[in-house]
Protein backbone atom coordinates (compact mmCIF):
# COMPACT_ATOMS: atom_id res chain seq x y z
CA UNK A 1 0.00 0.00 0.00
CA UNK A 2 1.45 3.38 -1.01
CA UNK A 3 1.78 6.39 1.25
CA UNK A 4 -1.28 8.15 -0.19
CA UNK A 5 -3.40 5.02 0.12
CA UNK A 6 -2.64 4.83 3.81
CA UNK A 7 -4.99 7.81 4.33
CA UNK A 8 -8.64 6.80 4.28
CA UNK A 9 -10.76 8.90 1.93
CA UNK A 10 -14.09 7.10 2.30
CA UNK A 11 -15.03 5.13 5.38
CA UNK A 12 -18.24 3.19 5.97
CA UNK A 13 -19.00 1.50 9.28
CA UNK A 14 -22.05 -0.67 9.84
CA UNK A 15 -24.12 1.14 7.20
CA UNK A 16 -27.68 -0.16 7.16
CA UNK A 17 -30.31 0.82 4.63
CA UNK A 18 -33.75 -0.69 4.13
CA UNK A 19 -36.68 0.24 1.91
CA UNK A 20 -39.70 -0.79 3.96
CA UNK A 21 -39.06 -4.39 4.90
CA UNK A 22 -36.48 -4.96 2.19
CA UNK A 23 -32.98 -4.69 3.64
CA UNK A 24 -30.53 -3.55 0.96
CA UNK A 25 -27.42 -2.71 3.01
CA UNK A 26 -27.00 -4.85 6.09
CA UNK A 27 -24.04 -3.39 7.96
CA UNK A 28 -21.57 -2.42 5.25
CA UNK A 29 -17.99 -1.84 6.45
CA UNK A 30 -15.63 -0.45 3.84
CA UNK A 31 -12.55 1.77 3.59
CA UNK A 32 -11.25 3.40 0.43
CA UNK A 33 -7.74 4.83 0.61
CA UNK A 34 -6.77 8.18 -0.86
CA UNK A 35 -5.78 7.81 -4.51
CA UNK A 36 -6.99 4.22 -4.56
CA UNK A 37 -9.23 2.76 -7.25
CA UNK A 38 -11.68 0.41 -5.60
CA UNK A 39 -14.13 -1.64 -7.62
CA UNK A 40 -17.17 -3.11 -5.94
CA UNK A 41 -18.54 -6.17 -7.66
CA UNK A 42 -21.82 -7.87 -6.99
CA UNK A 43 -24.92 -9.14 -8.72
CA UNK A 44 -27.86 -7.05 -9.82
CA UNK A 45 -29.91 -5.91 -6.84
CA UNK A 46 -27.11 -6.57 -4.35
CA UNK A 47 -27.09 -2.95 -3.14
CA UNK A 48 -24.14 -1.51 -5.07
CA UNK A 49 -25.93 1.59 -6.38
CA UNK A 50 -27.68 2.20 -3.05
CA UNK A 51 -24.29 2.13 -1.32
CA UNK A 52 -22.96 4.74 -3.73
CA UNK A 53 -26.02 6.94 -3.26
CA UNK A 54 -25.67 6.71 0.52
CA UNK A 55 -22.08 7.98 0.30
CA UNK A 56 -23.21 10.81 -1.97
CA UNK A 57 -26.06 11.72 0.39
CA UNK A 58 -28.70 11.16 -2.32
CA UNK A 59 -30.12 8.47 -0.02
CA UNK A 60 -29.95 8.60 3.77
CA UNK A 61 -28.71 5.44 5.50
CA UNK A 62 -30.95 4.23 8.34
CA UNK A 63 -27.95 3.74 10.60
CA UNK A 64 -24.17 3.48 10.51
CA UNK A 65 -21.34 5.87 9.90
CA UNK A 66 -20.13 7.34 6.60
CA UNK A 67 -17.03 9.53 6.62
CA UNK A 68 -15.50 11.37 3.67
CA UNK A 69 -11.94 12.54 4.30
CA UNK A 70 -12.47 12.05 8.02
CA UNK A 71 -15.72 14.06 8.24
CA UNK A 72 -18.99 12.38 9.05
CA UNK A 73 -21.47 13.17 6.28
CA UNK A 74 -24.57 12.96 8.49
CA UNK A 75 -23.30 15.78 10.73
CA UNK A 76 -22.55 18.17 7.87
CA UNK A 77 -24.71 21.26 7.41
CA UNK A 78 -25.95 22.32 3.95
CA UNK A 79 -22.85 24.44 3.22
CA UNK A 80 -20.43 21.67 4.24
CA UNK A 81 -22.41 19.18 2.19
CA UNK A 82 -22.22 21.46 -0.81
CA UNK A 83 -18.49 21.81 -0.29
CA UNK A 84 -18.16 18.04 -0.09
CA UNK A 85 -20.17 17.61 -3.30
CA UNK A 86 -17.72 19.93 -5.06
CA UNK A 87 -15.05 17.31 -4.42
CA UNK A 88 -17.09 14.56 -6.11
CA UNK A 89 -17.58 13.60 -9.71
CA UNK A 90 -19.92 10.89 -10.89
CA UNK A 91 -20.49 8.93 -14.05
CA UNK A 92 -24.02 7.53 -14.02
CA UNK A 93 -25.02 4.18 -15.48
CA UNK A 94 -27.32 5.71 -18.11
CA UNK A 95 -25.24 8.86 -18.52
CA UNK A 96 -27.92 11.03 -16.85
CA UNK A 97 -27.16 13.82 -19.29
CA UNK A 98 -29.54 16.79 -19.19
CA UNK A 99 -31.39 16.41 -22.47
CA UNK A 100 -32.54 20.03 -22.61
CA UNK A 101 -28.92 21.23 -22.64
CA UNK A 102 -26.24 21.06 -25.30
CA UNK A 103 -23.30 18.70 -24.81
CA UNK A 104 -20.88 21.46 -23.79
CA UNK A 105 -23.45 22.83 -21.30
CA UNK A 106 -23.73 19.35 -19.80
CA UNK A 107 -19.97 19.05 -19.41
CA UNK A 108 -19.60 22.60 -18.12
CA UNK A 109 -22.62 22.37 -15.80
CA UNK A 110 -20.63 22.00 -12.58
CA UNK A 111 -18.20 24.72 -13.64
CA UNK A 112 -20.96 27.23 -14.40
CA UNK A 113 -23.31 26.50 -11.49
CA UNK A 114 -21.10 25.21 -8.70
CA UNK A 115 -17.82 26.99 -9.46
CA UNK A 116 -19.56 30.12 -10.87
CA UNK A 117 -17.27 30.18 -13.89
CA UNK A 118 -17.90 32.48 -16.84
CA UNK A 119 -19.82 30.63 -19.61
CA UNK A 120 -17.21 31.29 -22.30
CA UNK A 121 -14.38 30.03 -20.12
CA UNK A 122 -16.44 27.02 -19.05
CA UNK A 123 -17.17 26.21 -22.69
CA UNK A 124 -13.45 26.19 -23.52
CA UNK A 125 -12.79 23.77 -20.65
CA UNK A 126 -15.74 21.61 -21.73
CA UNK A 127 -14.40 21.33 -25.29
CA UNK A 128 -10.98 20.44 -23.86
CA UNK A 129 -12.51 17.72 -21.66
CA UNK A 130 -14.47 16.38 -24.61
CA UNK A 131 -11.22 16.14 -26.53
CA UNK A 132 -9.68 14.31 -23.58
CA UNK A 133 -12.37 11.61 -23.84
CA UNK A 134 -11.95 11.37 -27.61
CA UNK A 135 -14.82 13.52 -28.83
CA UNK A 136 -14.48 16.15 -31.54
CA UNK A 137 -15.23 19.81 -30.72
CA UNK A 138 -18.19 19.69 -33.17
CA UNK A 139 -19.99 17.43 -30.70
CA UNK A 140 -20.12 20.31 -28.21
CA UNK A 141 -23.12 21.96 -29.86
CA UNK A 142 -25.20 18.81 -30.25
CA UNK A 143 -27.86 17.57 -27.82
CA UNK A 144 -27.54 14.24 -25.91
CA UNK A 145 -30.30 12.60 -27.99
CA UNK A 146 -28.13 13.04 -31.09
CA UNK A 147 -25.32 10.86 -29.68
CA UNK A 148 -24.82 7.09 -29.50
CA UNK A 149 -24.72 5.26 -26.13
CA UNK A 150 -20.92 5.07 -26.19
CA UNK A 151 -20.60 8.78 -26.96
CA UNK A 152 -23.05 9.61 -24.17
CA UNK A 153 -20.89 7.62 -21.75
CA UNK A 154 -17.85 9.62 -22.88
CA UNK A 155 -19.75 12.87 -22.35
CA UNK A 156 -20.79 11.62 -18.89
CA UNK A 157 -17.13 10.90 -18.15
CA UNK A 158 -16.10 14.35 -19.41
CA UNK A 159 -18.74 15.89 -17.11
CA UNK A 160 -17.53 13.79 -14.18
CA UNK A 161 -13.93 15.01 -14.55
CA UNK A 162 -14.68 18.59 -15.67
CA UNK A 163 -14.49 20.05 -12.17
CA UNK A 164 -11.24 18.12 -11.43
CA UNK A 165 -12.80 16.21 -8.53
CA UNK A 166 -10.81 14.43 -5.83
CA UNK A 167 -13.24 11.52 -5.65
CA UNK A 168 -14.94 9.98 -8.68
CA UNK A 169 -17.75 7.45 -8.66
CA UNK A 170 -18.43 5.24 -11.65
CA UNK A 171 -21.80 3.49 -11.67
CA UNK A 172 -21.68 0.54 -14.07
CA UNK A 173 -19.52 2.43 -16.59
CA UNK A 174 -19.53 -0.27 -19.27
CA UNK A 175 -23.12 -1.52 -19.04
CA UNK A 176 -24.86 -1.56 -22.40
CA UNK A 177 -21.70 -1.02 -24.43
CA UNK A 178 -20.09 -3.36 -26.95
CA UNK A 179 -16.79 -4.98 -25.75
CA UNK A 180 -14.57 -2.64 -27.77
CA UNK A 181 -16.34 0.52 -26.60
CA UNK A 182 -16.32 -0.87 -23.05
CA UNK A 183 -12.55 -1.28 -23.25
CA UNK A 184 -12.20 2.27 -24.62
CA UNK A 185 -14.22 3.61 -21.67
CA UNK A 186 -12.13 1.55 -19.23
CA UNK A 187 -8.92 3.01 -20.69
CA UNK A 188 -10.37 6.51 -20.44
CA UNK A 189 -11.34 5.94 -16.82
CA UNK A 190 -7.84 4.70 -15.95
CA UNK A 191 -6.24 7.68 -17.73
CA UNK A 192 -8.59 10.25 -16.19
CA UNK A 193 -8.21 8.89 -12.67
CA UNK A 194 -4.42 8.73 -13.04
CA UNK A 195 -4.24 12.26 -14.49
CA UNK A 196 -6.30 13.68 -11.65
CA UNK A 197 -4.72 11.53 -8.96
CA UNK A 198 -8.26 10.99 -7.77
CA UNK A 199 -9.81 8.38 -5.51
CA UNK A 200 -12.13 6.21 -7.60
CA UNK A 201 -15.01 4.04 -6.51
CA UNK A 202 -16.56 1.95 -9.25
CA UNK A 203 -19.44 -0.44 -9.10
CA UNK A 204 -19.78 -3.02 -11.80
CA UNK A 205 -20.49 -6.63 -12.57
CA UNK A 206 -18.28 -6.54 -15.65
CA UNK A 207 -15.15 -8.45 -14.62
CA UNK A 208 -13.05 -7.16 -17.54
CA UNK A 209 -13.83 -3.63 -16.34
CA UNK A 210 -13.00 -4.53 -12.73
CA UNK A 211 -9.65 -6.10 -13.63
CA UNK A 212 -8.68 -3.15 -15.81
CA UNK A 213 -9.45 -0.24 -13.51
CA UNK A 214 -9.15 -1.64 -9.98
CA UNK A 215 -6.33 -1.48 -7.47
CA UNK A 216 -8.58 -3.19 -4.96
CA UNK A 217 -11.81 -5.13 -5.32
CA UNK A 218 -14.61 -5.68 -2.82
CA UNK A 219 -17.58 -7.95 -3.27
CA UNK A 220 -21.02 -7.15 -1.91
CA UNK A 221 -23.54 -9.92 -1.36
CA UNK A 222 -26.86 -9.72 0.48
CA UNK A 223 -26.04 -6.22 1.71
CA UNK A 224 -22.65 -7.08 3.20
CA UNK A 225 -19.07 -6.78 1.99
CA UNK A 226 -18.03 -10.43 1.94
CA UNK A 227 -14.55 -10.02 0.48
CA UNK A 228 -12.09 -7.15 0.06
CA UNK A 229 -8.59 -7.45 -1.34
CA UNK A 230 -6.10 -6.51 -4.03
CA UNK A 231 -7.13 -7.05 -7.64
CA UNK A 232 -4.16 -9.43 -7.98
CA UNK A 233 -5.64 -11.61 -5.23
CA UNK A 234 -9.02 -11.82 -6.97
CA UNK A 235 -8.36 -15.17 -8.67
CA UNK A 236 -7.04 -16.71 -5.45
CA UNK A 237 -9.50 -15.14 -3.04
CA UNK A 238 -10.40 -18.44 -1.42
CA UNK A 239 -13.96 -17.14 -1.21
CA UNK A 240 -16.46 -19.43 -2.96
CA UNK A 241 -18.88 -16.51 -3.58
CA UNK A 242 -16.15 -14.46 -5.29
CA UNK A 243 -15.00 -17.50 -7.28
CA UNK A 244 -18.50 -18.21 -8.52
CA UNK A 245 -19.10 -14.57 -9.40
CA UNK A 246 -15.86 -13.89 -11.28
CA UNK A 247 -16.21 -17.08 -13.29
CA UNK A 248 -19.91 -16.47 -13.93
CA UNK A 249 -20.98 -19.94 -12.84
CA UNK A 250 -24.62 -20.79 -12.24
CA UNK A 251 -23.69 -23.41 -9.64
CA UNK A 252 -22.31 -22.28 -6.33
CA UNK A 253 -23.26 -20.66 -3.05
CA UNK A 254 -24.98 -17.71 -4.77
CA UNK A 255 -28.45 -19.13 -5.28
CA UNK A 256 -30.11 -16.06 -6.67
CA UNK A 257 -32.28 -17.88 -9.17
CA UNK A 258 -33.12 -20.86 -6.99
CA UNK A 259 -36.83 -20.06 -7.24
CA UNK A 260 -36.75 -20.13 -11.02
CA UNK A 261 -34.75 -23.37 -10.96
CA UNK A 262 -37.21 -25.01 -8.64
CA UNK A 263 -40.08 -23.92 -10.85
CA UNK B 1 -80.65 -21.86 12.58
CA UNK B 2 -79.22 -23.01 9.25
CA UNK B 3 -75.49 -23.53 8.65
CA UNK B 4 -75.36 -20.70 6.12
CA UNK B 5 -76.79 -18.17 8.60
CA UNK B 6 -74.40 -19.35 11.34
CA UNK B 7 -71.48 -19.03 8.92
CA UNK B 8 -72.54 -15.49 8.04
CA UNK B 9 -72.84 -14.50 11.72
CA UNK B 10 -69.41 -15.98 12.49
CA UNK B 11 -67.80 -14.06 9.60
CA UNK B 12 -69.31 -10.71 10.70
CA UNK B 13 -66.41 -9.64 12.97
CA UNK B 14 -63.90 -10.45 10.18
CA UNK B 15 -65.87 -8.40 7.68
CA UNK B 16 -66.17 -5.55 10.16
CA UNK B 17 -62.40 -5.50 10.77
CA UNK B 18 -61.72 -5.66 7.02
CA UNK B 19 -63.92 -2.60 6.46
CA UNK B 20 -62.20 -0.80 9.38
CA UNK B 21 -58.82 -1.74 7.91
CA UNK B 22 -59.73 -0.32 4.50
CA UNK B 23 -61.06 2.91 6.03
CA UNK B 24 -57.98 3.21 8.25
CA UNK B 25 -55.59 2.62 5.39
CA UNK B 26 -57.36 5.22 3.23
CA UNK B 27 -57.34 7.82 6.02
CA UNK B 28 -53.65 7.19 6.77
CA UNK B 29 -52.78 7.41 3.08
CA UNK B 30 -54.70 10.67 2.78
CA UNK B 31 -52.94 12.28 5.75
CA UNK B 32 -49.59 10.94 4.64
CA UNK B 33 -50.11 12.49 1.17
CA UNK B 34 -51.20 15.81 2.71
CA UNK B 35 -48.11 15.72 4.95
CA UNK B 36 -45.79 15.01 2.03
CA UNK B 37 -47.34 17.75 -0.08
CA UNK B 38 -47.18 20.28 2.80
CA UNK B 39 -43.51 19.44 3.39
CA UNK B 40 -42.77 19.77 -0.32
CA UNK B 41 -44.63 23.12 -0.50
CA UNK B 42 -42.81 24.47 2.57
CA UNK B 43 -39.45 23.38 1.18
CA UNK B 44 -40.23 24.94 -2.21
CA UNK B 45 -41.31 28.24 -0.61
CA UNK B 46 -38.17 28.30 1.55
CA UNK B 47 -36.04 27.96 -1.59
CA UNK B 48 -38.05 30.66 -3.41
CA UNK B 49 -36.79 33.22 -0.89
CA UNK B 50 -33.19 32.05 -0.54
CA UNK B 51 -30.34 32.37 -3.09
CA UNK B 52 -28.98 31.21 -5.46
CA UNK B 53 -31.61 32.01 -8.06
CA UNK B 54 -31.44 31.12 -11.73
CA UNK B 55 -32.79 34.12 -13.72
CA UNK B 56 -32.00 32.50 -17.09
CA UNK B 57 -34.17 29.50 -16.17
CA UNK B 58 -36.91 31.76 -14.80
CA UNK B 59 -37.11 33.68 -18.09
CA UNK B 60 -37.24 30.40 -20.02
CA UNK B 61 -40.06 29.11 -17.83
CA UNK B 62 -41.94 32.42 -18.16
CA UNK B 63 -41.77 32.05 -21.95
CA UNK B 64 -42.79 28.36 -21.79
CA UNK B 65 -45.66 28.87 -19.38
CA UNK B 66 -46.80 32.34 -20.42
CA UNK B 67 -46.08 32.93 -24.07
CA UNK B 68 -46.70 29.39 -25.34
CA UNK B 69 -49.98 29.10 -23.40
CA UNK B 70 -51.30 32.27 -24.98
CA UNK B 71 -53.00 30.62 -28.03
CA UNK B 72 -54.81 28.06 -25.84
CA UNK B 73 -55.95 30.61 -23.26
CA UNK B 74 -56.83 33.18 -25.94
CA UNK B 75 -59.01 30.75 -27.93
CA UNK B 76 -60.69 29.49 -24.76
CA UNK B 77 -61.48 33.05 -23.65
CA UNK B 78 -62.67 34.12 -27.10
CA UNK B 79 -65.19 31.31 -27.51
CA UNK B 80 -66.27 31.47 -23.88
CA UNK B 81 -67.10 35.17 -24.29
CA UNK B 82 -68.97 34.46 -27.52
CA UNK B 83 -71.00 31.59 -26.07
CA UNK B 84 -71.71 33.60 -22.93
CA UNK B 85 -73.14 36.48 -24.95
CA UNK B 86 -75.34 34.11 -26.96
CA UNK B 87 -76.60 32.17 -23.94
CA UNK B 88 -77.24 35.28 -21.84
CA UNK B 89 -79.13 36.88 -24.68
CA UNK B 90 -81.41 33.86 -25.30
CA UNK B 91 -82.05 33.53 -21.56
CA UNK B 92 -82.55 37.23 -20.82
CA UNK B 93 -85.01 37.82 -23.66
CA UNK B 94 -87.48 35.81 -21.52
CA UNK B 95 -87.38 38.63 -18.95
CA UNK B 96 -86.89 41.48 -21.42
CA UNK B 97 -83.44 41.97 -19.84
CA UNK B 98 -81.31 41.84 -23.02
CA UNK B 99 -79.50 45.00 -21.96
CA UNK B 100 -77.77 43.03 -19.17
CA UNK B 101 -75.80 40.93 -21.66
CA UNK B 102 -72.76 43.26 -21.64
CA UNK B 103 -72.68 43.28 -17.81
CA UNK B 104 -73.02 39.50 -17.56
CA UNK B 105 -70.26 38.92 -20.10
CA UNK B 106 -67.74 41.28 -18.53
CA UNK B 107 -68.40 40.25 -14.92
CA UNK B 108 -68.47 36.53 -15.65
CA UNK B 109 -65.33 36.66 -17.72
CA UNK B 110 -63.21 38.81 -15.39
CA UNK B 111 -64.39 37.35 -12.08
CA UNK B 112 -64.74 33.66 -12.89
CA UNK B 113 -64.44 32.28 -16.36
CA UNK B 114 -61.11 33.68 -17.48
CA UNK B 115 -59.18 32.71 -14.31
CA UNK B 116 -60.80 29.28 -13.89
CA UNK B 117 -60.73 28.24 -17.53
CA UNK B 118 -57.21 29.59 -18.03
CA UNK B 119 -56.14 27.72 -14.88
CA UNK B 120 -57.66 24.48 -16.14
CA UNK B 121 -56.20 24.87 -19.63
CA UNK B 122 -52.76 25.65 -18.21
CA UNK B 123 -53.09 22.66 -15.85
CA UNK B 124 -53.59 20.46 -18.92
CA UNK B 125 -50.82 22.03 -20.97
CA UNK B 126 -48.19 23.11 -18.46
CA UNK B 127 -48.89 20.95 -15.39
CA UNK B 128 -48.73 17.78 -17.47
CA UNK B 129 -45.54 18.90 -19.24
CA UNK B 130 -43.82 19.80 -15.96
CA UNK B 131 -44.73 16.46 -14.36
CA UNK B 132 -43.58 14.52 -17.41
CA UNK B 133 -40.29 16.44 -17.71
CA UNK B 134 -39.33 16.27 -14.04
CA UNK B 135 -40.62 12.68 -13.78
CA UNK B 136 -38.40 11.64 -16.69
CA UNK B 137 -35.48 13.44 -15.07
CA UNK B 138 -36.14 11.47 -11.87
CA UNK B 139 -36.32 8.14 -13.73
CA UNK B 140 -33.16 8.78 -15.76
CA UNK B 141 -31.20 9.92 -12.65
CA UNK B 142 -30.84 13.48 -13.96
CA UNK B 143 -32.08 14.82 -10.60
CA UNK B 144 -29.41 12.76 -8.80
CA UNK B 145 -26.88 14.13 -11.30
CA UNK B 146 -27.86 17.69 -10.31
CA UNK B 147 -27.12 16.84 -6.67
CA UNK B 148 -23.72 15.38 -7.53
CA UNK B 149 -22.93 18.58 -9.45
CA UNK B 150 -23.58 20.64 -6.28
CA UNK B 151 -26.84 22.08 -7.63
CA UNK B 152 -29.93 21.90 -5.46
CA UNK B 153 -32.71 20.32 -7.59
CA UNK B 154 -35.33 22.38 -5.74
CA UNK B 155 -33.68 25.64 -6.67
CA UNK B 156 -32.87 24.57 -10.23
CA UNK B 157 -36.06 22.74 -11.20
CA UNK B 158 -38.89 23.66 -8.85
CA UNK B 159 -38.40 27.34 -7.92
CA UNK B 160 -38.22 28.79 -11.47
CA UNK B 161 -41.35 26.89 -12.50
CA UNK B 162 -43.37 27.92 -9.45
CA UNK B 163 -42.37 31.59 -9.73
CA UNK B 164 -43.06 31.60 -13.48
CA UNK B 165 -46.49 29.98 -13.01
CA UNK B 166 -47.47 32.37 -10.22
CA UNK B 167 -46.39 35.42 -12.25
CA UNK B 168 -47.48 34.43 -15.74
CA UNK B 169 -51.00 33.17 -15.15
CA UNK B 170 -52.28 36.65 -14.11
CA UNK B 171 -50.78 38.04 -17.33
CA UNK B 172 -52.51 35.32 -19.34
CA UNK B 173 -55.80 35.97 -17.54
CA UNK B 174 -55.58 39.71 -18.13
CA UNK B 175 -55.16 39.03 -21.85
CA UNK B 176 -57.93 36.41 -21.59
CA UNK B 177 -60.22 39.03 -19.97
CA UNK B 178 -59.76 41.37 -22.92
CA UNK B 179 -60.19 38.61 -25.52
CA UNK B 180 -63.24 37.17 -23.70
CA UNK B 181 -64.99 40.53 -23.53
CA UNK B 182 -64.07 41.10 -27.16
CA UNK B 183 -65.67 37.73 -28.05
CA UNK B 184 -68.90 38.79 -26.33
CA UNK B 185 -68.74 42.14 -28.14
CA UNK B 186 -68.34 40.50 -31.57
CA UNK B 187 -71.38 38.25 -31.07
CA UNK B 188 -73.47 41.02 -29.51
CA UNK B 189 -72.75 43.49 -32.29
CA UNK B 190 -72.65 41.27 -35.39
CA UNK B 191 -75.19 38.57 -34.44
CA UNK B 192 -77.50 40.03 -31.80
CA UNK B 193 -77.67 43.53 -33.21
CA UNK B 194 -76.45 45.56 -30.20
CA UNK B 195 -75.16 49.07 -30.73
CA UNK B 196 -71.34 49.12 -30.39
CA UNK B 197 -71.30 52.38 -28.44
CA UNK B 198 -73.91 51.41 -25.84
CA UNK B 199 -72.45 47.89 -25.45
CA UNK B 200 -69.01 49.31 -24.65
CA UNK B 201 -70.46 51.97 -22.33
CA UNK B 202 -72.44 49.35 -20.40
CA UNK B 203 -69.34 47.14 -20.16
CA UNK B 204 -67.19 49.98 -18.89
CA UNK B 205 -69.82 51.31 -16.45
CA UNK B 206 -70.47 48.00 -14.73
CA UNK B 207 -66.83 46.97 -14.43
CA UNK B 208 -65.11 47.74 -11.14
CA UNK B 209 -61.42 47.52 -10.38
CA UNK B 210 -62.04 44.73 -7.86
CA UNK B 211 -63.62 42.52 -10.54
CA UNK B 212 -60.37 42.43 -12.48
CA UNK B 213 -58.06 42.40 -9.47
CA UNK B 214 -59.86 39.47 -7.79
CA UNK B 215 -59.54 37.51 -11.04
CA UNK B 216 -55.83 38.23 -11.21
CA UNK B 217 -55.28 37.13 -7.60
CA UNK B 218 -57.15 33.94 -8.37
CA UNK B 219 -55.01 33.44 -11.46
CA UNK B 220 -51.87 33.84 -9.41
CA UNK B 221 -53.09 31.22 -6.91
CA UNK B 222 -54.03 28.87 -9.76
CA UNK B 223 -50.63 29.35 -11.39
CA UNK B 224 -48.99 28.40 -8.11
CA UNK B 225 -51.23 25.33 -7.74
CA UNK B 226 -50.66 24.10 -11.32
CA UNK B 227 -46.87 24.38 -11.18
CA UNK B 228 -46.65 23.04 -7.63
CA UNK B 229 -48.70 19.96 -8.53
CA UNK B 230 -46.67 19.37 -11.70
CA UNK B 231 -43.41 19.66 -9.78
CA UNK B 232 -44.59 17.58 -6.80
CA UNK B 233 -45.88 14.65 -8.83
CA UNK B 234 -42.94 14.76 -11.24
CA UNK B 235 -40.38 14.95 -8.44
CA UNK B 236 -41.96 11.97 -6.66
CA UNK B 237 -42.62 10.04 -9.84
CA UNK B 238 -42.48 6.25 -9.77
CA UNK B 239 -40.09 4.25 -11.89
CA UNK B 240 -40.44 3.69 -15.62
CA UNK B 241 -42.86 4.94 -18.23
CA UNK B 242 -45.83 3.90 -16.10
CA UNK B 243 -44.59 5.98 -13.17
CA UNK B 244 -44.14 9.07 -15.34
CA UNK B 245 -47.56 8.53 -16.95
CA UNK B 246 -49.21 8.26 -13.54
CA UNK B 247 -47.37 11.38 -12.32
CA UNK B 248 -48.70 13.32 -15.31
CA UNK B 249 -52.26 12.18 -14.68
CA UNK B 250 -52.09 12.97 -10.95
CA UNK B 251 -50.62 16.41 -11.70
CA UNK B 252 -53.50 17.40 -14.00
CA UNK B 253 -56.28 15.86 -11.92
CA UNK B 254 -55.07 17.20 -8.56
CA UNK B 255 -54.39 20.68 -10.00
CA UNK B 256 -57.86 20.80 -11.60
CA UNK B 257 -59.59 19.77 -8.38
CA UNK B 258 -57.56 22.19 -6.27
CA UNK B 259 -58.31 25.02 -8.72
CA UNK B 260 -62.06 24.43 -8.38
CA UNK B 261 -61.92 24.15 -4.58
CA UNK B 262 -59.66 27.17 -4.11
CA UNK B 263 -61.81 29.15 -6.57
CA UNK B 264 -64.76 28.74 -4.22
CA UNK B 265 -62.69 29.74 -1.18
CA UNK B 266 -61.17 32.75 -2.92
CA UNK B 267 -64.57 33.89 -4.23
CA UNK B 268 -65.92 33.67 -0.69
CA UNK B 269 -62.93 35.65 0.54
CA UNK B 270 -63.25 38.41 -2.07
CA UNK B 271 -67.01 38.81 -2.39
CA UNK B 272 -68.69 37.78 0.85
Amino acid sequence: MSATESQTMIEMQGVYKAFGEKVVLDGVDLNVGKGQSLVIIGGSGSGKSVMLKCILGILQANSGLIKVDGKETKKMNAREQNKMMNRFGMLFQGGALFDSLKIWENVAFGLIHAKKMDREEARDIAVQKLKQVGLAPQVADLHPAELSGGMQKRVGLARAIATTPEIIFFDEPTTGLDPIMADVINDLIVDCVKDLGATALTITHDMACARKIADHVAMIYEGKIIWHGSVHALDNSGNPYVDQFIHGRADGPITKHADFKAA
Amino acid sequence: MSDAVLKTIKSLPDRFFKVCETIGRTVLLFFSSVGHLSYFTGKALKHVFSPPWYPRLLIRQCVDIGYYSLPVVGLTALFTGMVLALQSYTGFTRFNAESAVAAVVVLSVTRELAPVLAGLMVAGRVGAAIAAEIGTMRVTEQIDALTTLSVNPFKYLIVPRIIAGTLMLPVLVLIGDIIGVFGGYIVSIYTLGFSPGSYLTQTWDILERMDVISGLWKASAFGFIVTLMGCYHGFNSGRGAQGVGAATTYAVVSASILILVSNFLLTKLFFS
